[in-house]
């Protein structure tokens, strides 16, 4: 092993020994958090050579472990794919691991805490091994490692209902999604002759195309469901409410990602895809992009509005991954290049922003206790730094210029537009549907972050309990400060990640390192130019900025109320509410959304009260999963008369079977 | 090039507020009146400029530096913009998409002013031009795509350059749908009849100039100015389309340019004396309507 190698060994191990000592803690909790704090990052740090050296260097690390493992050996490899998302999972996980020291010790029982950072440990762990994996069997070992640790992570405040079903939902949909990975290794294995080293994989060439294209689906069904692609989404929208905030940011930012990982590693694997794959890929992307929007828009709380737009942006993902796909297909390197480079630097952008975000919502959530959006308000006046945090990030996800989340979409957006310049006659309707796709997706997410920032931390409380919150403890402040921080300078310098991207794209793709280095060159001079608007932009702010001051020294700046038209008693209720702002997109989606609403008019001469409730349920999860297990249990029911609990019975059924088998062989012989 | 370019977005700043005038000018002479000078906007901002302000109790900062990161915006995208026959001041591969976004970033702000003050209209307001403005942007990018793909390039300023070197689709349907499709949207953009009512004194139905009732002084001057920039900029786009599809002397396109914008402007200012303004849920459907049409030029072109 070389030192690198056995220095990721350790930030392993540190992972698993720290996680075991924080249990160990037990009531000693303040301990027990600050052995969790630490050692995160201080795996990260350990990880750190191997990370370099699998990004910058053509050698891949490789940690072999004198561990046998049925179909192969147990392998870790860091090639530059495995180091870009290693980057993402320690850069994320150690500011949510600092952050939850603090956020974790206002919540649930105090043993609960030190057990929750041992599957927070684990739960990094398992998305590490997931990420370097080398081998069929043990990905899916790390797999389950990841989901189930993520599964009591959310189920950290397990006495709740809603979190029981949140977790419950979790576990079914992390299940479904795991029986075809484990249906994709195993046709890989049958195809490599019972090898499921990933080495193997690369190098054989499947003949038919009806296998590849199994094999892809099956990825995209298995990964998907970790990833959340439409109609596979169902469990986010549960688990990230439910679960503390820094485990929601870790698993929105990071964990969902893996399965694009997952597909990424794959699609590296079939080096031969067919079209369909492709506009596959930017047909789940656009639905999954424009139903995510639509149900964030619809959301009155603010964690399951950023759940959907989890969704919302592994939607813009799968549309450059699919781009991608297309070029891969068509054999151009605009596309190619384009479409995989958006889809990993959004992959990059995305976990930076969700993860700010939902640290955010999670300080308000403890000075206020709902997230319930209409009921809050006016928080800038008492939480500053998280309104600026929150207001940076709600512009990023919107895909604004002179911020992160613009880079990515730009790039996305390029291989569209160069797909639509490009593409033969009659055959740009898919590219032209992502185009438009991106647009309204764009525009509809501004419509929802205006209506977030608006409603949360701008205008007048809406209820008492505001007015005493505050912004938290430094140690949940810096993560978010820094997240924050992160989005401004890879927006405004967004030059700086190419070099990251490279190496991932040339051992993504088939494309020379040198023609990703000529593809790359044409964003790289709109970045530069990028920046040179900035600086345009905030010279003529502050010539703007000058020229104000002037008549505001001379004349002074008066304070008054809102201006009303002229009703003198205005009211923080009669601001408008987040209902209301997204009205009218609600209505004109309803034929879609089926918002549900319940309306109590104020009757009489001397009206007495009213009521308003809106609720927008997942349509998939109303139509599809619930008769569809409903229709499964009831099938199981009818086989309860065999269920009758009487021994003699039961025998008779062995019985039965015995003579039935004693046949069947007796037969075949 | 890049000499007259800069020239340009000077000219384009000290010119922008004319259009605007010219729109008041254009209305006032349609209902038999005198109307108020085409120099009155300036006269306005100037006057605006020398005030104090009034602020709500209820806002933060982000109320007046919202007008100022929109306005700077709009400057932004006046530097991508080409000018006819010459080129952008700042041109590169894909920056027709930064010019659409920094609408949406400007937008994004707008919003956030009026939500900022916590009053219902202003919120109604804001709602408004966020569902609103989806539409327009999908027709833009709907536009954009059209004119990429007919002429093969990704950068505002190669896009009206190579029809000017020939290609030529004017006697194309196309053209004729793609302008209407495009018209609209201007109209939505820049809140005109009959989608938005700018002289309305009925606060439930104004759109933009509800969400800016709030702010006084400069800042109300700031965004004056940035609403006459930004009429500016969308007729000079269409004037743009319009002078790359006939072919003609590259000295005299940025005259042409000058009499296209006043007959845009013109335009404007006789369908808002002569429409009503939609009711705001048939405005949706008009917008459908105008980005079928332009679906219907991608295709004719495509």
């Amino acid at each position: 092993m070389t030192l690198p190698a056995l220095f990721f060994f350790f930030a392993l191990l540190l992972l698993l020994v720290s996680g075991i000592a924080a249990v160990a803690c037990r009531a000693r909790e303040t301990a027990a958090r600050r052995i969790g704090a630490v050692s995160t990052p201080l795996a990260g740090l350990m990880a750190a050579p191997a990370v370099v050296q699998g990004l910058f260097f053509a050698e891949p690390v490789f940690i072999d472990l004198p561990l046998s493992l049925p179909y192969g050996s147990f392998t870790l490899a860091v090639d530059a794919l495995s180091a870009f998302f290693l980057l993402i999972i320690f850069t994320i996980a150690s500011l949510a691991a600092i952050y939850g020291a603090e956020y974790l010790g206002r919540e649930g029982a105090v043993t609960a805490r030190g057990v929750s950072y041992f599957w927070f440990n684990l739960l990094v762990l398992g998305m590490t091994l997931v990420a370097t994996a080398a081998n069929g069997l043990l990905f899916i070992i790390a797999w389950e490692i990841m989901s189930l640790s993520a599964f009591f992570l959310v189920t950290f405040e397990g006495e709740k209902p809603q979190t029981q079903k949140a977790g419950l939902i979790y576990i079914i949909a992390a299940h479904i999604g795991v029986v075809f990975l484990f249906l994709l290794f195993w046709l890989f294995a049958t195809n490599t002759g019972g090898s499921m080293d990933f080495t193997h994989f690369s190098r054989i060439i499947l003949a038919d195309q009806k296998t590849q294209s199994l094999l892809f689906l099956l990825s995209l069904i298995g990964f998907g469901a970790k990833a959340g692609f439409v109609p596979l989404h169902v469990w986010l929208p549960e688990a990230h409410p439910a679960a503390p905030s820094h485990v929601s940011a870790l698993m929105s930012g990071v964990m969902i990602k893996m399965g694009l990982y997952g597909m990424l590693r794959t699609l590296s694997w079939l080096t031969m895809p067919l079209y369909w794959w492709g506009a596959v890929l930017v047909a789940v992307g656009l639905i999954t992009g424009l139903l995510g929007v639509l149900y964030a828009l619809a959301q009155h709380d603010l964690k399951r509005l950023l759940a959907y737009h989890s969704v919302e942006n592994i939607g813009i993902m799968a549309i450059g991954l699919g781009l991608g796909v297309l070029g891969l297909n068509l054999h151009q390197n605009t596309l190619i290049v384009f479409g995989f480079g958006g889809c990993l630097l959004h992959v990059l952008n995305h976990s930076i922003f969700k993860s700010l975000l939902f640290m955010a919502a999670g300080a308000v959530k403890q000075e206020l206790h709902t997230l319930e959006i209409d009921q809050l308000g006016g928080l800038r006046k008492r939480m500053p730094v998280t309104a600026a945090a929150f207001l940076i990030g709600a512009a990023a996800i919107s895909g604004l210029p002179l911020l992160n989340g613009f880079v990515s979409e730009l790039m996305i957006y390029f291989a569209s537009f160069s797909a639509v310049v490009s593409m033969a006659k009659g055959v740009t309707a898919l590219p032209l549907m992502s185009l438009l796709g991106l647009a309204a997706i764009g525009g509809l997410a501004v419509a929802c972050f205006t209506k977030a920032v608006g409603v949360i931390f701008l205008g007048e409380g809406r209820t008492p309990a505001g007015a005493a919150a505050a912004d938290p403890a430094a140690s949940m402040r810096i993560p978010v400060v820094i997240l924050a921080a992160l989005c401004v300078v890879l927006g405004l310098a967004p030059i700086l990640v190419l070099p990251l991207l490279k190496p991932v794209l040339a051992a993504v793709t088939p494309v020379t390192w040198e023609t990703t280095n000529a593809e790359l060159k044409k964003i790289a001079q709109p970045l530069i130019y990028l920046s040179l608007i900035a600086g345009i932009m905030a010279g003529v702010f502050m010539l703007l900025w000058r020229l104000r001051r002037r008549p505001l020294a001379v004349q002074g700046i008066q304070r008054s109320g809102t201006w009303d038209c002229g009703y003198l008693e205005p009211d923080s209720r009669m601001q408008y509410t987040a209902s209301s702002f997204v009205q009218p997109v609600i209505d004109q989606t309803n034929w879609l959304l089926r918002t549900r609403t319940v309306k109590e008019m104020p009757q009489g001469y001397f009206p007495d009260t009213g009521k308003f409730v809106s609720h927008t349920p997942d349509l998939f999860i109303e139509k599809g999963y619930r008769p569809l297990f409903a229709a499964i249990a009831w099938l199981f029911h009818q086989l309860q008369w065999m269920q009758r609990g009487r021994i003699s019975l039961y025998i008779l059924y062995i019985a039965v079977a015995l003579l039935a088998l004693l046949f069947w062989f007796g037969g075949l012989r | 090039m890049k000499l007259s370019a800069l020239l340009f977005v000077i000219v384009s700043l000290l010119a922008a507020p004319l259009l605007s005038g010219w729109i008041v000018r254009v209305k006032a002479l349609f209902a038999g009146r005198k109307g108020s000078p085409v120099l009155q906007p300036y006269h306005d901002l100037f006057r605006l400029l020398r005030k104090g302000a009034v602020y709500s109790k209820s806002t933060s900062p982000l109320f007046y530096i919202a007008p100022m990161v929109t306005l700077s915006a709009l400057i932004a995208a006046l530097c991508l913009l080409p000018l006819p026959g010459f080129g952008a001041l700042l041109s590169f591969q894909a920056d027709l998409i930064l010019f659409a976004y920094l609408f949406a970033l400007g937008r994004f702000f707008t919003i956030l002013a009026a939500l900022d003050t916590g009053s219902a209209f202003e919120g109604m307001g804001a709602s408004r031009e966020a569902f609103f403005s989806v539409f327009a942007e999908l027709i833009f990018f709907l536009s954009l795509a059209t004119l990429a793909r007919f002429t093969n390039s990704l950068s505002l300023s190669s896009i009206f350059e190579s029809h000017a070197a020939g290609v030529n689709y004017a006697d194309s349907p196309a053209l004729a749908l793609l302008l209407v499709s495009l018209f609209a949207a201007l109209l939505t953009e820049n809140c005109r009849i009959p989608v938005d009512d700018p002289t309305t004194h009925l606060e439930l139905t104004m759109i933009h100039e509800v969400m800016v009732l709030d702010h006084s002084g400069p800042d109300l001057a700031y965004i004056l100015y940035g609403a006459a920039l930004k009429l500016w900029i969308w007729s000079m786009f269409i004037a743009l389309v319009i002078i790359s599809s006939f072919p003609s002397p590259r000295w005299l396109q940025p005259v042409i340019a000058v009499a296209v914008l006043f007959l845009i402007a013109t335009a404007v200012g006789v369908l808002e004396s002569t429409l009503a303004r939609l009711r705001l849920t048939a405005v949706p459907r008009m917008l459908m309507a105008a980005g079928a049409l332009g679906l219907l030029s991608y295709i004719i072109l495509g």
